[in-house]
């Protein structure tokens, strides 16, 4: 399985975000997108997600065992915010997107109560998510991508709410997802503990896309 | 540490929750109790009364109807003296108080309305009119059910508790407002002939059933209360015991 | 898509959800059409199934703001985005699920409120069945309106402008079904099957159109 983006270019309004990444990527790697505020790390990994249309170039994933038509149905988001509602507990959170994503073919999903003791918080399932602290939630954010089996991790400054210990478990987590044979892409300060990764660096500004007016 | 005493010795001790519950475990049975007591013979002597020579035997209702309605409106005074006790002493019993009931009132206040429905069929061939007394009490419900949708919309209870208790003040003052500008709202249209809110003259004959079922009503009214106020305390204990576990699970595995 | 269902209908009973408020604000507009018009019963019945639809239609389009702003605020919305399912299917589940929650309870209330209008008891059924049949439309193409203002600041309100023009067609076919059943030489049956045709075809281009305007609005 590899994952292979060519020539990728995306805008904001009129402004030319980035232009011409490409990156490959096989299956068991990991990319870690870096670059200050603003140098599009965001906007490459939504548009990865297909959350935001490319101006130019594609992403794929190639010789995956289950052929996706798109590179977001074989891949989970975890973005800025954590997609679970505050009124409903955590399990009835999990249980969902464990029942709305399904498994990709190649793999399968751990049990809600499994993914919840892998963040290391199990015993409060039980609890409304709005009654955790921010941290506990991103951590049971974290969980959601355990319940579903999907190849491709897209990761949006991950553990950026997260002390050293949160940290350290979510490196696990990683670790363990490649080494199941998956993918993961993450933009991210702070290191994320794996080993041998590929860097991309992101510049930012690349210029106004055309002179229109 | 000596044991805190459970006895409640002035009003102020009534403000803690614990000795509430203790003195409610103890009250309830007893005023359930009574209140049976008094629903028993208040519907012996309803049904066994005659039934009055021009509205035959529907004039029974009035010995639902009438308790009932008199309680909507004590229900909303009880609230009124809660969300006082809340913005003003900063009781916290009072905002459980107003909470708990709510739900209540509104129950008292839809019974009113459909005895009464019940009641106007009969006597003057429709089950709705717009008649001051009527409406007034329909927008006493509206009122009702708007608060508890306010409870219901703020997870925080004491931030809900204090918006709730401004807002049951303003009803308080504005009630008599409505009702005042629906009445004079009403002669302006409607001629008088059609509704006689008075009923009968009050013979003791019905007015002793009545006023046993005023009475019945208004202890169910305060055993109903308590238990609900009890249910409310519960409620809060158990969604304090939660946060703790949360942040007891966080630091558990923090230490680690 | 059952656990969808499921979980739409669970938000919408839980602590702050929105059900309970479409009813009591159905309620509060149809209580106060009578201050305004006069405790008159015959002019109130006349004008009853009229009044019963307007506050209906009012109501549901109350809460149709937040079927995808919600989503949105949270983040699932993303998640919802990129899956392997129809978003027309999405979408099209997520307003049964907002029609269960909010437009099945103004049916059930709907004769209650026909009676504080002294209607009988064929205009109530009427008014009722009509509204079962009608409502769905409303929220299928307020679903659209929805998707086109979720990304707003204040979207609540622009949603109300842009969905009311487009449920005209219901309330007229609605209201002269309803008038039709009482008065007898015209017909019930025509305007009542356009009123379900109007259903269907709302319920195929609304959640087209909210699903289009959902991607596009995805930033």
């Amino acid at each position: 399985m590899r994952l292979v983006a060519e020539g990728l270019s995306a805008t904001r309004g009129e402004d030319l975000i980035f232009r011409d990444i490409a990156f490959e990527i096989a299956g068991g790697e990991a990319l870690v997108v870096k670059g200050p505020n603003g140098s599009g790390k965001s906007t490459l990994l939504r548009v990865l997600a297909g959350l935001l249309p490319a101006r130019s170039g594609s992403a794929k994933l190639l010789a995956a065992p289950h052929a996706a038509e798109r590179l977001s149905e074989a891949a989970h988001y975890l973005g800025h915010r954590n997609a679970m509602k505050r009124e409903l507990t955590v399990e009835e959170n999990l249980s969902f997107w464990k029942t709305f994503l399904g498994d990709m073919a190649g793999g399968a999903g751990v049990p809600v109560e499994e993914a919840v003791e892998a963040v290391g918080l199990g015993g409060i399932a039980h609890l409304p998510f709005g009654y955790l602290s921010a941290g506990q939630q991103r951590r049971m954010a974290m969980a959601k991508l355990l319940v579903a089996w999907r190849p491709v991790w897209i990761l949006d400054e991950p553990t950026a709410a997260l002390d050293a210990a949160a940290e350290d478990m979510f490196a696990g987590l990683v670790t363990a997802h490649l080494a199941r044979g998956g993918i993961a892409i993450a933009a991210t300060h702070q290191p994320l503990g794996l080993e041998g990764v590929q860097e991309l660096r992101m510049t930012g500004f690349a210029g106004v896309a055309e002179e229109v007016w | 540490m000596s044991e805190p005493s459970l006895a409640i010795r002035n009003f102020s001790d009534l403000a803690n929750p614990t000795r509430f519950l203790a003195l409610v475990a103890v009250l309830w049975p007893w005023l359930a109790g009574l209140t049976l007591c008094l629903f028993a013979a208040g519907l012996y002597l309803s049904f066994t009364t005659e039934g009055d020579y021009q509205q035959g035997e529907t004039v029974r209702i009035m010995y639902v109807h009438v308790p009932a309605a008199w309680l909507s409106m004590m229900c909303y005074t009880v609230m009124a003296l809660s969300a006082l006790g809340t913005l003003v002493w900063r009781h916290p019993l009072a905002d459980v108080s107003a909470k708990a009931a709510a739900p209540i009132g509104a129950g008292f206040t839809f019974l009113a309305l459909v005895t009464g429905s019940l009641w106007g069929k009969p006597m003057w061939g429709t089950w709705w009119v717009w008649d001051a007394r009527l409406t007034s009490v329909f927008v006493l419900f509206l009122m009702y059910l708007g608060l508890i949708a306010l409870n219901r919309a703020m997870d925080d209870p004491a931030r809900a508790a204090k918006v709730s208790a401004v807002l049951i003040l303003v009803g308080f003052v504005n009630i008599p407002i409505i009702k005042f500008s629906v009445e004079w709202w009403n002669t302006l249209h409607q001629p008088a002939s059609v509704v006689r809110m008075g009923g009968p003259t009050i013979d003791p004959e019905f007015l002793h059933p009545l006023l046993i079922m005023a009475v019945a009503f208004t202890l169910l009214f305060f055993t109903l209360h308590i238990l609900a106020m009890r249910n409310e305390i519960l409620r809060r204990r158990i969604a304090v015991l939660r946060r703790h576990a949360a942040r007891a699970a966080g630091r558990k595995k923090g230490a680690a | 898509m059952i656990a969808l269902l499921a979980r739409d209908l669970k938000l919408s009973v839980r602590a702050g959800g929105g059900a309970l408020i479409g009813v009591l604000f159905f309620m509060t507009v149809v209580a106060v059409i009578p201050f305004g018009v006069g405790p008159d019963l015959n002019l109130l019945s006349r004008i009853g199934p009229a009044i019963l639809w307007i506050g209906a239609l009012l109501a549901s389009l109350l809460g149709l703001d937040r079927l995808f702003q919600a989503e949105r605020e949270d983040g699932s919305l993303d998640l919802l985005l990129m899956q392997e399912t129809p978003l027309v299917l999405t979408v099209f589940v997520k307003c049964v699920a907002h029609w269960i929650a909010t437009g099945l309870p103004l049916v059930i209330a709907s004769p209650l409120l026909g009676l504080f209008m002294n209607m009988d008891e064929v205009a109530i059924g009427a008014t009722a069945l009509t509204l079962l049949a009608g409502t769905p439309a409303i929220t299928f193409i307020g679903a659209a309106g929805a998707g086109i203002a979720v990304a707003l600041p204040r979207g609540g309100l622009l949603v109300s402008i842009l969905v009311l023009p487009l449920a005209i067609p219901v309330l007229i076919f609605g209201v002269s079904a309803v008038y039709a059943a009482i008065e007898d030489p015209a017909p019930f049956l025509p305007p009542f099957l356009i009123l379900i045709a109007l259903n269907l075809f709302f319920a195929v281009i609304g959640p087209l159109a909210a699903a289009a305007a959902l991607r596009l609005s995805s930033d």
